[in-house]
């Protein structure tokens, strides 16, 4: 296919991508038209918008959207435009509209379903091609808008798959993270964090299922909180944080890695085994699990603590994290800037001592002054800038190429290895989306 | 006085102190920021109570830092995982080293008590060179300082709890803070 004077075919092959895909500002604009702006996206979780006329400003691929809870219960998503000149109707981040929105600009007021509540000196408009009571003048909404367990998706695209058949498989990374509360239930914890990459947003999505990463990246974070977790225990009757081996996991050799295994689904969403030994027999543990078996029964309250899932990638917006309880939202606001969303969640009726360790991790790996992410961003970003060079055009996505297998659809890293098969699946899905596909394939990432 | 003059008074105390005593709390606190800027490790450390901590919330009307979402939240042992990471010579962040330059001022003591400990508050500004480029924080400081039973001058106190109010606290952040402001 051509995208202006781009012919974008040819730039993904099986084993390996063209480094335009990451860096051209006019596939940008077509990755963000064809796959961002169709796909389903994800916009935020019904505790954000609790009470009605609570709103919360999102960004779907370009456009500035938010989400709103009506006074009748429902969620519902809307471009971040007054239909009358343009301007935005919330400038804050969230908030509550009190009893409708109100324009700032000329005291338009919108229901929070999005029809009009009232125009001043509407009179005016008698006999003009606008006609009000048809709706001409009603807030746009996403043309289509889901939930699964809470969890809200927009797609600004009229067809395409509904929202469960879109996530198949990752629907999983929901069902996870609700079922592992106790009261069936989950809530956002404060506001997310945020922050910005200076690199093309597949990097960020490739990273979260790159097993080959984190010993070389995470080594000097790895090492030194294992020296102190060691230093505690010389102390009288020390004992290191339990978060501390959150860290001091990263200093595991990198042969190492391979046992986790990566599995890839249609639409390009992504699994990596759990590998943070999440099921200690602590106290707090023992008595979360007595709850949750408790709540479910014994059978089914084992299989949810022993499925074995540590990242969920749902492509292309969001990254989830069940049993750490934390999801990353990306939105791509340039070719080389990307700002992610990092919130976590309290299961509700769970020991406090179950948050306090999700809110650990949250803390260690993801805040604004992480001591892991801050060598992912560094890589990123001198990811970015290699591939704007001309020093090689290919981005090589070679390891165990040839060795995965594909099953009703699902692809399969060979076991052991550390398969690049999750980043070859999601550039095939790229290249379908960008060949005005759906994304639905398999990826085709098993043959040579 | 009206109402609401009353309330800004409240909300922001400050005690009448002895010159000395103004001297040696605006001695550490610049203490502070050299040892920041200086990247002098052993000496951060050395500026904290052995229960000290270093908290800089996420978001400026929050009341407490334990067992919430916060920017900084971090006692002495966290505090020398940082340091040893930091200093790692495989912290790829960490190259080129970032820097930082403070300026603290608008030192005000809210308050003394008997056994000498104290309650300040100020404002700091933080240049950080950065990846060749320089980017910039500012804030409020509250330092909750204990009495040292031998020091004297700008070594009388020890951090208890160091609250870092930044401007913008809600972000977004263009990059990670790798070290305390």
């Amino acid at each position: 296919m051509r995208n202006g004077n781009r012919d974008i075919s040819g730039l993904v092959e099986p084993d390996r991508v063209h480094r335009l895909c990451y860096t051209d500002p006019d596939i940008f604009a077509e990755e963000m038209a064809r796959i961002h702006e169709t796909a389903w996206v994800y916009v935020g979780h019904k505790s954000q918008v609790k009470a009605p006329g609570d709103y919360y400003t999102v960004q779907v691929g370009r456009q500035p959207m938010f989400m709103v809870r009506g006074k009748d219960g429902e969620i519902r998503v809307f471009y971040n435009r007054c239909p009358h000149r343009g301007a935005m109707l919330c400038s804050d981040r969230s908030g509550n509209a009190g009893q409708r929105f109100r324009c700032s600009y000329h005291a338009w007021m919108y229901n929070f379903d999005g029809t009009v509540a009232s125009i001043p000196a509407t009179s005016g408009y008698d006999g003009t091609r606008m006609k009000l009571a048809e709706g001409d003048a009603g807030l746009k909404p996403a043309a289509r808008v889901d939930h699964y367990r809470g969890f809200y998706f927009a797609s600004l695209a009229p067809d395409g798959p509904d929202l469960e058949t879109f996530l198949g498989g990752a629907t999983l990374t929901f069902d996870q993270l609700v079922d592992r509360a106790p009261d069936g239930d989950v809530e956002v914890v404060g506001d997310c964090f945020r922050m910005i990459q200076k690199s093309n947003w597949k990097i960020f999505l490739e990273n979260q299922l790159d097993v080959s990463h984190p010993s070389a990246t995470h080594e000097s974070t790895g090492v030194s909180a294992g020296q102190v977790e060691r230093e505690i225990e010389k102390r009288d009757g020390g004992k290191p944080p339990l978060a501390y081996s959150f860290i001091s996991a990263f200093k595991t050799p990198i042969e190492e890695w391979g046992k986790f295994d990566t599995v890839g689904h249609p639409h390009g969403h992504c699994f990596l085994a759990g590998y943070m030994g999440l099921r200690p027999q602590d106290p707090d543990t023992v008595e979360y699990e007595t709850l949750l078996k408790q709540a479910h029964g014994a059978e089914k309250g084992e299989a949810i603590l022993s499925t074995d899932l540590h990242h969920v990638l749902v492509y292309p917006s969001l990254s989830v994290q069940p049993p750490l309880q934390q999801l990353r939202a990306i939105r791509p606001l340039g070719v080389d800037r990307t700002l992610t969303e990092i919130w976590h969640f309290r299961l509700k009726g769970a020991p406090e001592a179950i948050y306090r360790r999700a809110l650990d991790y949250y803390y260690l790996v993801n805040s604004p002054s992480t001591m892991v992410n801050a060598d992912d961003l560094h890589n990123f970003w001198k990811c970015h800038n290699g591939l704007a060079s001309e020093g090689g055009d290919w981005v090589s996505l070679h390891r165990n190429y040839g060795s995965d297998t594909v099953e009703d659809g699902v692809t399969y890293s060979a076991p052991g290895t550390m398969s690049e098969m999750p980043l070859r699946h999601m550039m095939q899905i790229w290249a379908d989306y960008m060949d005005a596909g759906k994304g639905a394939g398999a990826g085709g990432s098993g043959g040579r | 006085m009206p109402d609401a003059d009353v309330k800004a008074a409240a909300a922001l105390p400050v005690a009448q102190v002895d010159f000395e005593t103004q001297r040696a709390v605006e001695a550490f606190l610049t203490r502070q920021a050299e040892v920041l800027d200086d990247a002098l490790w052993d000496e951060w450390l050395g500026l904290f109570a052995p229960d000290g901590r270093y908290w800089m919330p996420a978001h400026r009307d929050q009341a407490q830092g334990d067992g919430v979402p916060n920017i900084f939240w971090e006692d002495l042992d966290l505090m020398t995982i940082r340091i040893r990471r930091n200093t790692h010579p495989h912290a790829w962040s960490q190259s080129p080293p970032n820097r930082l330059s403070h300026v603290v001022s608008n030192v005000a003591i809210e308050n003394v008590a008997e056994n000498g400990d104290v309650t300040v508050r100020s404002k700091f500004h933080c240049s950080e060179y950065l990846r060749y480029e320089v980017r910039h924080f500012a804030g409020k400081y509250r330092h909750e300082l204990v009495r040292a039973a031998d020091g004297e001058g700008e070594g009388a106190y020890r951090i208890r709890l160091q609250r870092v109010d930044l401007l913008n606290a809600e972000g977004p952040f263009d990059y990670v803070i790798q070290w305390w402001l």
